[in-house]
């Protein structure tokens, strides 16, 4: 995997070969696999998020009883169409907290990067292939991009809540999101890496302080603001702004932000939201 | 790490360290086994005692044990599993002294009625580490096919067991030496970069001041 999204960026303008391309290309290195298995495993992560998506059932309550059914809520509001967010932004917010509450509810998701943080990639891609028509080929190479920037964020810094707070988790699958939507947009790797960078900026900081400990609340709607903000990141990347921060030193100040944070907010549920009167009479309740 | 583990992998949730990894933490102990276990007794230490129920640790380790993987949709219904299988399994908690706060003790009984011992720790992401067996030190992540030999503490059983895996043709990827006292019992971990062929493993059965052989085969 790379370790800098500057290096990704010189090389696919040396070689004048896509970004994908050249996260593929590593991949069938770093596991000894053909182009054909790389390209087949990856796109096989791509249905089953899709999968995953269709699958959600509205009637599932978490183990704790916190979370379930709201994915469905979000579904009907938009059906009626009085949504400010519309149609399509109320698409990627329903599929983001559908993913969350699978996630809770013990059912099969994909872990992009973390089970926590699952709903983001799915809530952009899936929703982003619905509206514009792409092919399963062309999202499995956005996927690629995800990966490349996935990739760099663990090899310069950390991808568990537990390490960095949940700037490492939503904040990197939101970073990942922004660049495979950027790709998808027809931008190159410059653009996409900027994405990347504007995504994560907007999330800096963000502590890991789930309720009782439990991948549920805050953690399945943040999924939303994760979503939701890969796609303006984009969207502020292909209109030609750029980041002042280059990508690679917003990736490093997500690190030293992360070492900075006391433990309280890094996954303990001891911090912030799960300390709160209310959090920590659920967690009482629950022992 | 991979970039398959990036964006992925496709896991049952909720959590890739309290559900994933639990998972995983039973599968390998179920494939040291070789076998098919009959009785697990389930010992959470830390997290996995405090918020693991709320993860579906339980459920996740049972599922392990049955041989399930980290994706398979029978996770959530594993106990129900388990009773139509012919494992009985209880829990209960342990105070692991410096143990990593996920971490697992299971006794498990195979239907021979061979008895396994296992000490595991999720670590993060769905990545474990066997930190015992049998009581004894022993420190794999399970991602290579693993030899661990019990042996008297005494000169050539290291190199019995190299020169039957040069033999083989295995190569070495790591390799670990603990003992609990001079002249006591000692424990070999040895991490290969090949599967270990069944006669080898076998032939050191029955050497001389070997007391148990465990494998873990990936295949």
């Amino acid at each position: 995997m790379y370790a800098s999204l500057e290096e990704l960026c010189c090389e696919a303008e040396e070689k004048n070969c896509a970004l994908w391309e050249l996260v593929l290309r590593d991949d069938m290195q770093q596991r000894g696999v053909s182009r054909r298995e790389s390209f087949e495993a990856t796109k096989k992560l791509y249905l089953t998020m899709k999968k995953a998506d269709e699958d959600y059932e509205k009637e599932l309550l978490s183990h704790s009883g916190l979370v379930g059914g709201d994915g469905e809520k979000i579904a009907k509001a938009r059906r009626e169409g009085w949504l400010y967010c519309g149609d399509f932004i109320g698409h990627v917010m329903e599929t983001a907290v559908k993913m969350g509450e699978s996630n809770a509810c013990m059912k099969k998701i994909v872990a992009a990067p973390t089970a926590g943080s699952c709903g983001v990639m799915p809530a952009v891609l899936l929703n982003l292939q619905r509206e514009k028509g792409f092919t399963d080929d062309r999202m499995t190479e956005a996927m690629f991009v995800a990966a490349g920037i996935g990739g760099v964020i663990a090899n310069r810094a950390f991808l568990a809540g537990a390490s960095g707070g949940c700037q490492a988790e939503i904040g990197s699958a939101s970073a990942m999101a922004a660049g495979a939507a950027a790709y998808l947009a027809g931008g190159d790797a410059r653009k996409i890496a900027t994405a990347a960078a504007l995504a994560l900026k907007s999330l800096l900081g963000l502590a890991c302080d789930p309720v009782a400990g439990l991948v549920e609340v805050p953690c399945v709607k943040r999924n939303v603001i994760g979503s939701v903000n890969a796609l303006t990141a984009a969207d502020m990347a292909m209109a030609g702004i750029s980041s002042r921060i280059p990508p690679d030193e917003v990736i490093d100040a997500m690190k030293s932000i992360g070492i900075c944070m006391p433990t309280c907010l890094k996954e303990t549920g001891t911090g912030g939201l799960a300390a709160t009167p209310t959090g920590e009479r659920i967690r009482e309740e629950m022992d | 790490m991979n970039m398959l583990d990036i964006i992925g992998p496709a896991m049952v949730g909720p959590s890739s360290s309290h559900t994933a990894g639990a998972v995983r933490i039973g599968r390998i102990a179920k494939k040291l086994m070789a076998e098919k276990i009959t009785e697990a007794k389930i010992l959470l230490h830390g997290s996995f005692l405090a918020t693991g129920k709320g993860h579906g640790t339980d459920r996740a380790l049972v599922a392990g044990l049955l041989g399930m993987d980290v994706d398979d949709d029978r996770i959530r219904v594993s106990f129900e599993v388990a009773k139509q299988e012919g494992l009985s399994f209880s829990f209960g908690s342990i105070m692991l002294p410096d143990a990593h706060p996920n971490s697992v003790k299971l006794y498990l009984t195979g239907e021979s009625g061979k008895k396994l011992e296992v000490v595991a720790s999720s670590v993060g992401g769905g990545r474990i580490l066997v930190n015992e067996i049998d009581g004894l030190t022993a420190n794999f992540s399970g991602d290579y096919p693993t030899l661990i030999v019990h042996n008297q503490d005494q000169p050539g059983h290291v190199a019995e067991v190299t020169s039957m895996l040069s033999h083989k043709s295995v190569n070495i990827a790591t390799m670990q030496l603990y003992r609990d006292g001079r002249g006591g019992k000692a424990v070999m971990v040895v991490e290969c970069d090949q599967e270990v062929p069944e006669e080898g493993i076998r032939w050191l059965e029955h050497a001389e001041g070997v007391l148990k052989v465990t494998y873990l085969s990936l295949a």
